[in-house]
């Protein structure tokens, strides 16, 4: 079991020498001769006005609430899934009560138009 | 002398690195060690040098389905060399860091995408013994792992300082992020059926590929899998017209080339998953534990061959959608995912829940498939008439209140074509 886990952190440690090597070699064979002008940021044109760290509206904000509701429900209904072969009749019926509440919950948001993308 | 030269090849066959370790230094653990850093290197340089492969394969095609002829200068008359060029031509590019960006972030953001598009390959079963690790949650392992690449992109789009950056990665969160619900529970039907999380359990579960026997699921999987790697029909993250490049407009260079490939290695992930989930990953009528005289196998050559037919067949699925659908609007796509897609994948997994628990213990694997086939079919049939007749009282609507701007004299197209009044309403 910990010999499986071996493998994932020996990924985890040598993964960023992938994405690492490409980019330091770059460093080193690319020109380097930096101006204020090349090093604007971006924009259509003309010269960006502001940071672009400013307050703004998260139109994302209610589509994330209820992505967790749905992210903690997958994190029971995984291990459900993978047991359901020695579940009881009584079992079943409980998690047929779960995703019910949660179809509902995403009912609610839908009747109360946080579905919608402003 | 033809003997000789058979036995030769078994003991080749047979000797593997890790017996040959253990033969030099004994069983020891830093053989294991050893071997898993050996299938580390071996699984990400494959990840990293097929990409080179798949983008000339990407343009080549999209270059056919468009009536063009693509890459054909560099590398001989199929232009294979093409990509090695541009590779080339990203590596002598200046690095440059805009003024205003946060320089953590902007540096980090295209190493965690990479590491993550790397990462998952951790559980995909190339072959019955060639796999990263048998992880025995691992699915659960690829849907933690895929959805860092939503923390990079905010990173990248952050601390980029760019409008366009911050627009793109907006977008691209509200997008994953949905898009992970239907995958979520798209994925909870074949685990339901095979009773486990491990991806080789699941692939040795499909007697009938998942495909047949949960076509459904197969298909939300799918589409939210193109969603995920942020595929047209569902590129709204880097739409060229509106947000220039969205979350990746400041970056250049190799560092640019970082978040292309992830992007690549990821849809090859996906293709390659759903060939292990839904077509039976290396499985092929019991071909690949085919052994050929006294216990010489040639199963795992066979299945390798099988899996990789099956993960480029789906694959040339993507490219053959991105060259042929256009771009939808971001409200169209979010109300599909949670107006459409979820409410029905959770119709689908309580139906495979409950059939697969009612199903007496006496049926067969053919025969519960032809269940769960039919009650998919079922299922599809109920929801396209909900969809029927709700675009009938649309259309209805519509055209009352086209007669109704006819009547007082304002609008005279309404009358002749109601049922298009709504899309021009938006």
């Amino acid at each position: 079991m910990s010999q499986d886990w071996q493998f994932v952190a020996i990924f985890l440690i040598l993964s960023p020498i992938f994405p690492a090597a490409p980019v330091i070699l770059n460093h080193l064979l690319g020109p380097k001769k930096p101006n204020p002008i090349k090093q604007q940021t971006y924009e259509c044109g003309i010269e960006t006005v502001g940071s672009s760290w400013v307050q703004f509206k998260v139109q994302y904000y209610i589509y994330a609430l209820v992505f967790v509701i749905f992210d903690v429900e997958a994190v029971f209904l995984f291990p459900i899934a993978a047991a359901y072969g020695q579940l009881t009749l009584f079992s079943i019926f409980s998690v047929a009560l779960f995703i019910f509440l949660l179809a509902d919950g995403l009912a609610y948001a839908w009747g109360r138009g946080a579905l919608e993308w402003i | 002398m033809s003997f000789d030269f058979l036995e030769f090849l078994k003991s080749l066959v047979s000797l593997t690195i890790s017996d040959y370790l253990r033969e030099l230094w004994g069983n020891q653990p830093w053989v294991d060690f050893l071997m898993n850093v050996l299938g580390v290197v071996i699984l990400s340089t494959f990840c990293l040098l097929i990409v080179i492969f798949l983008i000339w394969l990407e343009r080549k095609v999209i270059a056919r389905i468009q009536r063009r002829i693509g890459p054909n200068r560099v590398g001989g008359r199929y232009g294979l060399l093409q990509t090695v060029a541009d590779v080339i031509k990203l590596l002598i590019k200046e690095d440059i860091t805009p003024t205003g960006a946060d320089k953590v972030a902007y540096l980090l953001a295209p190493f965690l995408t990479v590491m993550a598009a790397l990462m998952v390959w951790a559980v995909m079963p190339f072959a019955p013994n060639i796999i990263g690790v048998d992880l025995n949650i691992g699915i659960f392992y690829f849907l933690a792992i895929s959805s860092v690449s939503v923390v990079a992109l905010l990173l990248a789009g952050w601390g980029s300082n760019n409008k366009y950056a911050l627009l793109g990665a907006f977008r691209s969160v509200a997008q994953l992020v949905s898009y992970e619900v239907p995958m979520i529970l798209a994925l909870l039907v074949p685990i339901l059926l095979a009773r486990s999380m491990s991806t080789v359990d699941i692939v040795n579960a499909q007697t009938v590929p998942y495909l047949i026997v949960a076509p459904l699921a197969a298909l939300i999987f799918f589409i939210s899998s193109l969603a995920e790697t942020g595929r047209t029909p569902f590129d709204l993250l880097e739409a060229e017209s509106e947000i220039v490049a969205g979350f990746h407009v400041e970056y250049g260079g190799m560092k640019f080339g970082m978040f292309f490939l992830a992007e690549f290695v990821s849809t090859l992930f996906m293709s390659g998953f759903f060939a292990t989930v839904f077509l039976g990953g290396y499985r092929l009528f019991g071909l690949e534990t085919l052994v050929i005289g006294d216990g010489w196998v040639i199963g795992n050559l066979l299945g390798l061959i099988i899996f990789f037919v099956k993960m480029f067949a789906v694959y040339f699925v993507y490219i053959w959608i991105r060259g042929t659908l256009p771009r939808v609007r971001v409200d169209q796509i979010l109300n599909f995912n949670w107006k459409f897609l979820v409410p029905v994948s959770l119709a689908l997994v309580m139906m495979t829940a409950v059939l697969d628990k009612l199903l007496p213990d006496t049926f067969n694997d053919f025969a519960r498939a032809g269940a769960h086939l039919l009650a998919n079919i079922i299922l599809a049939m109920i929801t396209i008439e909900i969809l029927r007749s709700y675009a009938r009282r649309q259309r209805k609507l519509a055209s009352d209140d086209g007669a109704a701007e006819t009547a007082s004299g304002h609008d005279d197209h309404g009358h002749h074509e109601p049922a298009h009044e709504p899309v021009a309403a938006h």
